[in-house]
């Protein structure tokens, strides 16, 4: 005999995708996700991990934020720069950083790159590419410093030097023509800031300022708007209304202090024994 | 660039194939007209873009067309420069004819017809046309990429339209301002607050539009006989008038942000 389950099923829920389906036909389609056009960088030097990120965000030819941080905390030696979908890249390293934790907390001891880097490319494979996250992770960990990219259907790669996001090309143009194996960390660090500087000047999805973070192997640097080039010109004009400018319909005036009065009726005299 | 499509289910040998080609491409940037008493502003930005890339940092989207007509093009590069190129070939054939400049409601007139004339392939630009009338009054007007058009006294156009025409309304036309009891909103606003409120709509629209910036080009248009209001002191002014006629033009550069 069939009998209506109490329990969900196991997996994903696909009960409104007809729904959806026909709202979008009807010209009601679902929201589109803020995507954050952007250039972020990493870089390996003799030290450890440069990881770097411009700071803007778009909403498609708009600039929705002028100064972000793409530069995401993990664990204290291990950061992870996200592009694309601005709420997942959040998220997805919001989630991973607490599991990492968790992770140090039962096994004792520091976690590995590896590990973040694992952990983030099977939750974006099994998303198959809905969680729309291109991320750059870096750090040092007891195997030395390791960095990744990992793409937003959860394929990895473990390279020297990787760029990300709208302006990857630009910032690997630079990466290509001037990086060298055991940099020191004025010449990685001066390295990072010209890719980024390429991606905020030559791509449009790209902008404003300069995000950097150094991690050696006890120390993590975060520089938060290391290279300032964008900043806002004086206007030419001051736009300041005159009071009154404002047209009104009615005027309606509340009296927000309240006062009472109070009659004592029957009051006992004080007790003055 | 324009992009050949191929459409799907359509690989199936000995099936008709349909192709498709799009000739149409959007390179960005913003244009914008003020007019006054007897002066006329027409500037726009230099950056030229397509997606994510800038193509140029300098492409010019104004052009001089007489000693008193400025035209800005926006939308379709391509188009805007054989736009602005055919339109020089008719203001020069009238020069000819006529020995004398073409008046600019006629420019905007042979404008709307020589749009018009590709409605069903059409250019695709935006135009906005800048200068003095016969009378001695500053004007603009602006153009769809089909033809009609009408006299304003501003118009902004391009990407950056929405951020910046609503700015133009309240501060040019003082829309949503009350004027207070014995102060009433001026009738016209002089030359240099016209520039001051260009080059504030366009440092502006490049804070918060992607596809603004670099360069800042502003031509003004001054009436027989109007004294310069100041415009001789502004910092690197260049004077392109090239006739006797009385109407002179300067143009005025700026620099941009650049990201």
């Amino acid at each position: 005999m069939l009998t209506a389950s109490v329990y969900s099923n196991p997996g994903f829920d696909f009960s409104n995708l007809t729904r959806n389906n026909f709202l979008s036909e009807k010209g009601l389609p679902l929201p589109k996700a803020t995507s954050t056009g952007t250039t972020i960088v990493g870089c390996v030097f003799e030290d450890g991990i440069i990881l770097g990120a411009d700071t803007r965000a778009t909403e498609g030819p708009i600039v929705a934020d002028k100064n972000c941080e793409k530069i995401h905390y993990i664990t204290e030696s291990i950061r992870c720069c996200g592009a694309g979908t601005a709420a997942d890249t959040e998220f997805v390293t919001n989630l991973i950083s607490s599991n990492m934790e968790m992770h140090a907390l039962t096994h004792g001891r520091k976690p590995r790159v590896v590990t973040a880097m694992t952990m983030l490319k099977q939750y974006l494979f099994r998303h198959q590419g809905h969680v729309g996250a291109a991320l750059v992770l870096g750090g040092v960990d007891a195997t030395g410093p390791n960095l990744f990219t990992i793409a937003p259907h959860g394929s990895t790669d473990k390279l020297p030097y990787v760029t990300m996001g709208s302006g990857s090309l630009a910032a690997m143009a630079v990466f290509e023509s001037n990086w060298q194996a055991n940099m020191s960390r004025a010449a990685a660090l001066q390295l990072v800031k010209d890719a980024i500087s390429a991606g905020i000047f030559n791509d449009l999805g790209s902008g404003s300022n300069v995000d950097a973070c150094i991690i050696t192997v006890n120390h993590t640097e975060m520089l938060r708007n290391v290279e300032m080039p964008n900043e806002r010109v004086q206007k030419e004009r001051t736009y300041v209304f005159p009071k009154g400018t404002t047209a009104w319909k009615k005027e309606d005036i509340k009296k927000l202090v309240l006062s009472e009065e109070v009659t004592p009726i029957g009051v006992e005299a004080m007790d003055t024994d | 660039m324009p992009d050949m499509v191929t459409l799907p289910h359509s690989s199936l040998s000995g099936k008709p194939q349909q192709r498709q080609f799009n000739p149409y491409s959007e390179n960005g940037g913003t244009i914008l007209a003020i007019s006054g008493a007897d002066f006329s502003v027409i500037a726009g930005d230099t950056r030229q873009s397509e997606g994510y890339s800038i193509q140029t940092r300098y492409a010019p989207k104004v052009f001089r067309l007489t000693d008193n007509a400025v035209l800005a093009v926006n939308g379709f590069a391509a188009d805007g420069n054989m736009f602005v190129k055919q339109v020089r070939q008719r203001l020069e054939w009238y020069r000819h004819a006529h020995a004398k400049d073409m008046p600019l409601r006629a420019i905007a007139r042979l404008i709307q017809t020589m749009l018009y004339a590709r409605r069903f392939f059409p250019y695709y630009v935006y135009n906005i046309l800048g200068g003095i009338e016969e009378d001695g009054s500053g004007a603009v007007y602006s153009f769809d990429p089909v033809g009609s058009y009408e006299r304003e006294s501003c118009r902004a156009a391009g990407a950056a339209q929405s951020l910046v025409q609503p700015f133009l309304d309240n501060q040019i036309y003082f829309k949503n301002q009350v004027p207070r009891p014995g102060h009433p909103h001026p009738q016209h606003l002089s030359l240099e607050t016209v520039i001051q409120l260009v080059i504030d709509s366009f440092t502006s629209a490049t804070e918060r539009h992607i596809e603004v910036g670099d360069g800042l080009e502003m031509f003004v248009v001054l009436a027989k006989g109007s004294p310069l209001h100041g415009l001789e002191n502004f910092d690197g002014v260049q004077e392109m008038t090239v006739t006797n006629e009385g109407e002179r033009i300067f143009v005025v550069r700026r620099n941009l942000k650049r990201d």
